[in-house]
């Protein structure tokens, strides 16, 4: 046996110094072919065009103070936030709010409490989810009713008919996430089942609603909901529209959750009958727990097209967060500035549903490598 | 010998399953039925006979926008409202479909471009215009940007013999003269596309026997082009145009693109091609690595990878989700109605409705015009699915 | 793999591959550490080492699959740099086999062999399928050929893969860990084909861990280790009297069953 060698590994070296660091950066992701090049010049051609002439007009000359239109009238170089400033609890609350100074404490302390309710639950670490999941769909709609709706202690009322802008918005969104998912569970099960009949029922309903359009359907809740009952029964506007969309939201609820159903193994419900299960048992602490957790990037993704759909109340009437812009943008004191009340309420919408959407991707990433483990 | 115990009936899965399943069909069966009652009654009251008597009433409003049907306001009844509101819808979906196709595939394969700029700026289009909802996108365009900043008819934006003003795009329309010039021209470019397939063929036979390429798709459409012009000045020149001529107001001749047609087609364009464009980009990610490294491990070029491996398997990925969304697109087009487009619900399910009051017939038949598109969708995509399904054992 | 004899080594002829002071980074992580290897025609190489060694990566980089940042890599006396043309010239002499056999799914087996032919090399079509078929017969599939891949067992795609890139006619053949991810009833088949090859006198670099393959077909037995090569020897010598340390831990570790 010759003598072992033992083997010395050459030290690591830093790479040569023209592939590391910005300038190598600039170099290939830039410029890294003659297309690449020209399309980089191009990219900033355009962006100095359009961008600084924009963010002069929208911040830097803009108007953020004031009470009326002279204000604006006077420096027009710059976008005039200063209507938005002085419409905000309209645009925000809605005109009954608006005009009741004293009462705004109630939708905005509502708001606080949602934000603080939901930023917990978009972060990984924090303790006690499931709690909190529970607090938000099941204590908070009472809270908001009390002291939105009011009625009771003390509590001034005011009906759905008074809500409006982000409020509206918001109150339609919610709701008809709230109980289009216990629907949409049922339907995704029901169309699951064995039973020809209830397969039939659930599998016509989700087509139906997700045939038409919404803009139909608001106009048959608007229309056609107080021909259904007999005269006598009234529904607010609001209601009608709730009920649309709830109905709406439903079907598309059971498409996601029933993706997530398919996608448990069906060992897990032999499992549970082996142990002596029954159906609804078996369904509600097996099946269930695991499919709602893998179809929530899908439900989200129905959430934020809800949440978009929710413009659509505008046309049958409704003063939700986009009608409330316009109005006040059509309005005699503020006439011409459209542009700024489409660009704030389209920024409300777009913050929301990008970070749904952002919370949405990660979820779907970080379940992919826990089902990959 | 054992007697075989009868199940009670409660605890049978057999007759329970009868038992709820007829439980659920007299419930949804009767509830539907006294819905219809109740709504009919409820219609009655309010003097509203439903019936379908008033598609032959004369219809008692204008319609300004019907490119293929006529309209004639005191002659036309409500039943061919009900099929311009079709004509018109279809007409928006399908330049919608096209233009929010092309754009689309061409943000997702920009998304996945080596420039760093260009695929971030790419990123930023698709998550600006998914992010903001569609009526306010429409409603920003034609009320915010179009109407405001687009000159009044007399100083219409002029392009050759378009012009583009406040009401709309205005181009020429081409009229017939000659009957006879146009069939022979006709006739002429038939040949000629009878003839370039052929050399398609010979082409391909070509390839295969040789291995020899010819850029048939470009010279086809060249000699398209040029061979059509020269046919058309031989047989006559057989077509004039009708060009758009200002009058005191507007302006008068030609075909008229009215701008709520044109906002509520360049909203729906930008909208669903930001979701095109992710299909697009999931699609072409969707393909292994393995396949490219195989491919130019092989020697192919980037260019025959792409086109042979790239994109055939990328394709069946990106077309499912991109007919739905050619779906959502036809049925978003019923946004028309806050811009003043005079498409389906904006004419059948808003002013029909308004003027007879038939909810049950007229809403009943938008549902079921939209349900069909719906429908014919599923089928399509289900044909497809089946066709490129991969063969595996 | 029943016998324990090794093949007979044809005349070695001049070199073919030439890697000289390879390096290689992946960001600032040092994967290539000065690579020096000289490949001679005829030869046949195994590469072995434990996983993240680098040699996947080494052969990667012959055929431009892994770009590297420092050294040189020649083959068949054409260099390869960022040029596309000397890129696409050395891929269509070098066949590349992968782990995860990577046959395009949407064509024929058939189809599969004779794209390349077709495209790159421009054969007329009935030429390409003749030796398409010719290939086929020779890794014992022939009747296969108008199969989808997806029809196919995991031994029968790797085959109908050598015989894809054989379709080239190749002047050397690089085997990226062939059998790691077949069952194990259908590694026979694939290394069968392989003996085939190497008896036929192509140069082969296989990265792998069947070291029976490796005894009774290789030249040359290289070791790989964080990088570098550690050791390199007759198989032999290299499997009797490793002579470094981290040779004889890999392989007491691999030799174990």
């Amino acid at each position: 046996m010759s003598e072992v060698k033992i083997f010395v590994p050459a030290p690591d070296r830093l790479p040569p110094s023209n592939t590391l660091g910005p300038i190598a950066w600039v170099r290939e992701n830039l410029f890294g072919s003659i297309i690449s090049s020209i399309a980089t010049l191009l990219f900033f051609y355009l962006f100095f065009s359009y961008v600084p002439p924009f963010l002069e007009w929208a911040l830097i000359k803009a108007n953020w103070t004031g009470t009326d239109r002279s204000v604006c009238e006077a420096n027009t170089a710059g976008a005039c936030w200063t209507f938005i400033n002085v419409r905000l609890e309209q645009i925000l609350f809605g005109l009954y709010f608006a005009s009741k100074p004293e009462e705004l404490w109630r939708p905005t302390l509502i708001f606080v409490l949602f934000f603080a309710l939901l930023l917990p639950l978009l972060f990984e670490r924090t303790p006690g989810k499931k709690w909190l999941s529970i607090i938000l769909l099941g204590v908070f709609p009472v809270v908001f009713y009390f002291i939105v709706y009011g009625g009771s202690f003390g509590i001034p009322q005011s009906n759905t008919t008074q809500w409006g802008g982000f409020l509206l918005t918001f109150a339609l969104a919610f709701v008809g996430i709230l109980l289009a998912l216990p629907i949409g569970i049922l339907l995704a099960l029901g169309r699951r089942s064995e039973m020809p009949v209830i397969r039939s029922i659930c599998v016509i309903y989700i087509e139906f609603w997700r045939g038409t359009p919404l803009i139909t359907i608001l106009f048959m809740a608007s229309v056609m909901l107080p021909l259904f009952f007999p005269a006598g029964v009234e529904f607010d506007k609001v209601v009608r529209a709730m009920i649309g969309i709830t109905m709406f939201q439903s079907a598309y609820t059971a498409e996601a959750v029933r993706g997530g159903l398919a996608a448990i193994p069906k060992g897990q419900a032999e499992a549970a009958m082996a142990l002596g299960l029954g159906y609804w048992r078996r369904t509600v602490f097996i099946t269930l727990p695991q499919a709602l957790k893998i179809s929530i990037p899908s439900i989200v993704n129905t959430f934020i097209a809800l949440f978009k759909d929710t413009s659509l109340v505008s046309i049958i009437g409704l003063l939700d967060l986009l009608n409330m812009a316009q109005t006040a943008a059509r309005s005699v004191e503020w006439k011409g500035y459209d542009i700024e009340g489409y660009l704030f309420a389209g920024f409300i919408y777009w913050a929301f549903c990008y970070g749904m959407s952002r919370y949405s991707q990660n979820l779907e990433q970080k379940l992919d490598t826990d089902r990959r483990n | 010998m054992t007697e075989r115990t009868r199940i009670p009936l409660h605890r049978d899965p057999k007759v329970r399953a009868i038992l709820v399943q007829v439980l659920a069909a007299v419930v949804v069966g009767y509830g539907f039925y006294s819905l219809f009652q109740t709504t009919v009654d409820n219609l009655v009251a309010r003097g509203i006979q439903t019936g379908t008597s008033f598609f032959d009433e004369v219809a008692p409003f204008q319609i300004g926008f019907t490119p293929f049907f006529d309209y004639t306001l005191g002659e036309s009844k409500y039943i061919d409202v009900f099929f311009v509101g079709i004509q018109n819808t279809i007409l928006v979906a399908v330049l919608g479909i096209i233009a929010a196709t092309l754009l689309g595939f061409f943000i997702g394969v920009i998304r996945l471009s080596p420039n760093w700029l260009v695929s971030r700026g790419a990123l930023v289009y698709i998550e600006v215009f998914r992010n903001v909802p569609l009526l306010l996108q429409i409603m920003f365009w034609n009320f915010a940007i179009f109407l405001p900043t687009l000159p009044a008819p007399k100083n219409s934006i002029a392009m050759g013999a378009f012009y583009l003003n406040a009401r709309g795009f205005h181009t020429p329309l081409p009229v017939i003269e000659n009957t006879t010039g146009v069939a022979i021209w006709i006739a002429l470019l038939t040949v000629l596309g009878i003839g370039l397939l052929m050399f398609a063929r010979r082409a391909k036979v070509r390839f295969e026997e040789t291995g020899q390429r010819l850029p048939v798709l470009w010279i086809s459409l060249a000699v398209l082009i040029i061979g059509g012009y020269i046919f058309y000045l031989v047989s006559g020149s057989p077509l004039s145009f009708d060009e758009p001529v200002l009058g005191r107001f507007n302006f008068k001749g030609g075909g008229q693109l009215p701008l709520p047609l044109f906002s509520l087609w360049f909203a729906l364009t930008l909208y669903t091609s930001a979701f095109i464009a992710e299909n697009v980009r999931a699609g072409i990610q969707s393909v292994s690595h393995g396949q490219t490294e195989a491919a130019y491990a092989l020697g192919l070029s980037r260019k025959n990878t792409v086109n042979l491996v790239t994109i055939p398997q990328a394709l069946r990925v990106i077309i499912p989700p991109t007919i739905s969304q050619y779906l959502n697109l036809t049925k978003n087009s019923s946004l028309a109605v806050a811009v003043g487009y005079e498409e389906l619900v904006a004419v059948w399910a808003g002013i029909t409705l308004n003027q007879t009051g038939q909810a049950l017939v007229i809403i009943g038949m938008t549902v079921a015009v939209y349900e069909c598109l719906s429908l014919l969708t599923s089928f399509v995509l289900n044909w497809y699915n089946k066709r490129i399904q991969l063969t595996e054992r | 793999m029943t016998t324990d004899t090794h093949m007979a080594s044809a005349e070695l002829g001049d070199t073919i591959i030439k890697i000289d002071e390879l390096n290689k980074w992946y960001g600032q992580f040092h994967v290539l550490k000065d690579i020096n290897l000289d490949v001679k025609r005829g030869e046949r190489i195994v590469i072995c080492g434990p996983s993240g060694s680098g040699k996947s990566t080494l052969i990667r980089c012959i055929n431009r699959l892994e770009t590297h940042q420092e050294g040189s890599i020649v083959v068949d006396g054409i260099e390869l740099t960022e040029d596309t043309k000397h890129i696409n010239d050395i891929r269509r002499e070098v066949g590349m086999v992968f782990q995860h056999f990577n046959l395009f799914p949407h064509l024929t087996v058939l189809e599969n062999c004779t794209l390349a032919p077709i495209w790159v090399r421009k054969s007329p079509k009935r030429e390409a399928e003749d030796i398409a078929m010719r290939y086929l017969e020779r890794v014992k599939i022939p009747e296969q050929a108008n199969k989808y891949p997806g029809q196919l067992s995991g031994g029968q795609q790797q085959r109908v893969a050598i015989a894809r890139s054989l379709c080239m006619n190749p002047r050397v053949m690089l085997f990226d860990e062939p059998t790691s991810a077949l069952d194990p009833e259908m590694i026979a088949e694939v290394l069968d084909v392989m003996v085939g090859l190497a008896e036929d006198g192509m140069t082969m670099l296989c990265v792998t861990h069947e070291m029976g393959f490796a005894r009774k077909v290789a030249n040359r037995v290289i070791f790989m280790d964080g990088g570098q090569i550690v050791e390199q020897n007759q198989p032999e010598e290299f499997f009797n009297n490793p002579q470094n340390d981290r040779t004889q831990l890999f392989l007491s570790q691999i030799l174990q069953h």
